[in-house]
């Protein structure tokens, strides 16, 4: 395609990306770099049921004028990415400098709530993305050889967990993992434990939204993979046939290579996905236990009577960060493949 | 405190009259919005709220539990997304903060003229909300069992580890204890019940600077901690409303609750055997204090302001009819404590009376108590589950705070 073509194609795109994702990113960045003007504290006689006494309260008119000079709040530079709620630079300095022994000092790393989000970030990433891949592709090659009457039912049937709303499906199996609900219950009989509880200890909380990310996330594998299957050549398969090489043999050294760009491409996506995790910690109730870069910036904008928007900004940029960060490998792969097939 | 218990025992005549003062009720004009929590005493209150409006109102009520996360985007439009909020003395200090809500005086003036002195809350001088009702957190214990066991009802919390360990050792209940502990908001109001029921202060006197990193933060944590040791293994997911089904299922013989959770327990829905084996008791104290371990609350009405003058008085107009009608009270009066002139209060008032004649501290009303409750509802949990000392979880709740409190601007 010539260049000048190209842009033309290409403008409108670029137009709506820059005015609906490159303009919020960098207004998300501008305010980041602020903090809220100072609040101008007065003491005032209150009186309620329970009596009067003498209490401080905002002066509203005075912080307001303050406000009106600075819109955007105080200039503090990069002090929100810096501070313990974030990149925490002197609690990890002070750290390295007192504890005595590695394992102490990650044991306070992983205690500040920056990192302990990433932790559970990235372990939840690893951790989902993998078996949805695989899952993904057996569940694909299963459908596929299906009959044709049954396979629309149960492409259906698949595809189901991706179509329940990811809150919904939560709180779904949220309710069913109880300890008295049917999986909750059912466990505790297995393992003749009346005190065993998904929801109580930490690990165990870990491994069921992991087991749940999995659940909903491998239908987007297999839609696309068994979409990709329809496009495998039958030429060498039946070729492969007649040579008598085995089912596993013709999966192995035909689809998979076939489907290899296929696979990048979900891999991509899943980690991109699963970066941003959210909607189970909060289905699952998990905040005292797991919590994600996502639900911290909504712990910023939404648990706090107040807004936090500095807050919420730096953590968004940050975000954006360890996106960029975990693609790359992926981007530059994609890349090479790219060049080579040129 | 006095004119609460004044307030209480004293029942004035209750007919209503609004003598030489305009009517509240029969809305016909402006638009109502209104933003509440979500429970029974509520939805009781609203629907005298709505037949107070009357059928020609444009009338709309909206029920959430996170009604504090969003009462201050809500009212920060301008104008804002519900013309009032139901409010109680911890959330109206962000509203307060901003200037979210209006003076009443003069629809006080207008309207009020049959609402008792203490239902208005005035600060500097002017009144900001209406109060129509008093609420505390306290214990609920079932009869049957303790009697078979032979345990006195506790008074104070080492009494109700006591019980509660003895009742777990005779079989009778695995997890005999229940409390809202769930992460969040709930974890954070435990920890300021235990707190000040300790005599402990939140903040260095006269200043933002935290002050919850000491001895008595330590005892307040460790006596929760005992207590979820003697709770349903899911403690961490449970807030009120889920420990009330616990109650209502039979699997708990203690609990710390709101006494406006007797409009849901005690009433004709659910086991008829539990409720009549559910019985009410003060507030324990701890740590040897002399002030039960819980927060004395209102809970009231306020108008935004930024709403037309017109909302703001239909609003207005049909909120404190609700809330200066004696029928209301006296036809629910176990729904809560109404502070409503004419009320004679329930079987169900006595543990919130007892608290507010023992000197109970009021919820903080500090324009930083948000942060320090919000840096408390995440930073406990690691303790509870044993992974942190005491003195760690404490250091964190301040340090979570600092960071918070300077981005704000009160530090």
């Amino acid at each position: 395609m010539p260049h000048k073509t190209f842009f033309w194609f290409i403008l409108p795109t670029g137009l709506a990306m820059i005015l609906f994702i490159g303009l919020p990113i960098v207004s998300s960045f501008f305010q980041s770099l602020h903090i809220e003007t100072e609040q101008i504290l007065m003491e005032v006689e209150n009186c309620d049921p329970f009596g009067c006494k003498t209490n401080v309260r905002v002066d509203v008119e005075a912080t307001e004028k303050l406000r009106q000079e600075n819109p955007l709040g105080r200039f503090n530079g990069f002090g929100t990415y810096t501070d313990r709620n974030h990149l925490a630079f002197d609690e990890i300095g002070e750290a390295w400098n007192t504890s005595s022994s590695m394992s102490e000092f990650k044991d306070i790393v992983l205690n500040l709530p920056f990192y302990k989000a990433l932790l559970f970030t990235l372990t939840f990433c690893f951790a989902v993305t993998p078996p949805v891949i695989i899952l993904g592709f057996i569940v694909a090659l299963s459908v596929n050889t299906l009959s044709k009457i049954i396979k629309g039912f149960i492409v259906f049937g698949t595809i189901l967990p991706m179509i329940v709303t990811p809150l919904i499906g939560s709180l779904v199996l949220f309710w069913m993992i109880d300890s008295q609900g049917i999986i909750g219950a059912s466990i505790q009989i297995l393992f003749d434990d009346p005190n065993l509880s998904l929801k109580a200890s930490s690990n165990l909380t870990w491994i069921t939204l992991i087991i749940y990310g999995i659940w909903h996330n491998t239908p987007f594998a297999f839609v696309v993979f068994y979409a990709a299957l329809q496009t495998v050549p039958q030429d060498p398969i039946e070729a492969a046939y007649i040579d008598g090489a085995s089912r596993y043999q013709r999966v192995r050294y035909i689809v998979i290579p076939h489907l290899y760009p296929v696979a990048t491409f979900i891999m991509l996506i899943c980690l991109m996905d699963n970066f941003r995790v959210f909607e189970p910690i909060i289905g699952f109730s998990a905040e005292g236990v797991a919590q994600s870069l996502s639900w911290m910036i909504y712990q910023d904008l939404r648990n706090e009577n107040k807004m936090l928007f500095g807050s919420a900004g730096a953590t968004s940029m940050l975000t954006i960060i360890g996106i960029a960060f975990l693609l790359t490998p992926v981007l530059i792969r994609t890349w090479k493949e790219f060049r080579t097939e040129r | 405190m006095k004119k609460l218990i004044i307030a209480l025992l004293i029942s004035f005549a209750s007919t209503s009259v609004f003598a030489g003062s305009h009517s509240p009720c029969g809305v016909t004009s402006g638009s109502i919005n209104i933003l509440a929590n979500e429970f029974t005493t509520y939805r009781i209150f609203m629907d005298e709220v709505k037949s107070c409006a009357g059928p020609e109102a444009d009338f709309n009520v909206t029920h959430s539990v996170d009604h504090n996360k969003l009462q201050v985007a809500a009212l920060s439009a301008n104008p804002a997304e519900f013309s009032a909020k139901l409010v109680t003395n911890g959330s109206i200090t962000p509203l307060m903060n901003d200037g979210l809500i209006r003076p009443l005086d003069d629809l006080v003036a207008k309207y009020g003229s049959n609402l008792n002195d203490n239902q208005k809350i005035t600060i500097d001088g002017k009144i900001y909300a209406v109060a129509f009702m008093a609420n505390a957190q306290h214990l609920w214990y079932r009869e049957s069992i303790l009697n078979d066991l032979g345990i006195a009802v506790p008074s104070t919390y080492e009494e109700v580890i006591a019980a509660a360990e003895k009742i777990k050792a005779a079989g009778v209940m695995e997890n005999p204890y229940a409390g809202a502990f769930k992460s969040g908001w709930n974890l954070g109001q435990e920890f300021v019940n235990m707190y000040l029921g300790h005599g402990g202060e939140f903040f260095k006197s006269g200043s933002a600077q935290p002050n919850v990193n000491n001895e008595k933060g330590v005892a307040a944590l460790n006596v929760i901690k005992k207590l979820t040791e003697l709770s349903n293994p899911d403690f961490l997911t449970q807030d009120t409303n889920a420990v009330k089904e616990e109650w209502e299922s039979g699997n708990v013989a203690l609990m710390h609750v709101w006494n406006s959770g007797a409009a849901s327990l005690l009433d004709d829905e659910g086991d008829q055997d539990i409720k009549a084996d559910t019985r009410l008791a003060p507030s324990p104290t701890v740590g040897g204090g002399n002030k039960p371990a819980t927060t004395l609350w209102w809970d009231g009405i306020a108008i935004a302001t930024n709403t037309s003058d017109e909302n703001a008085e239909a609003s207005f107009r049909a909120l404190v009819g609700a809330a200066s009608s004696t029928d209301l009270a006296n036809n629910n009066p176990n729904a809560t404590v109404w502070l409503i002139k004419g009320y004679t209060p329930g079987d169900t008032a006595g543990p919130v009376v007892d608290a507010a004649s023992r000197g109970t501290t009021p919820y903080p009303s500090f324009p930083h108590m948000s942060l320090m409750h919000g840096a408390l509802s995440t930073e406990l949990v690691e303790f509870l589950q044993g992974n942190e000392s005491a003195e760690k979880a404490l250091a964190d709740v301040e340090a979570a705070y600092i960071a918070k409190a300077t981005e704000q601007g009160f530090l």
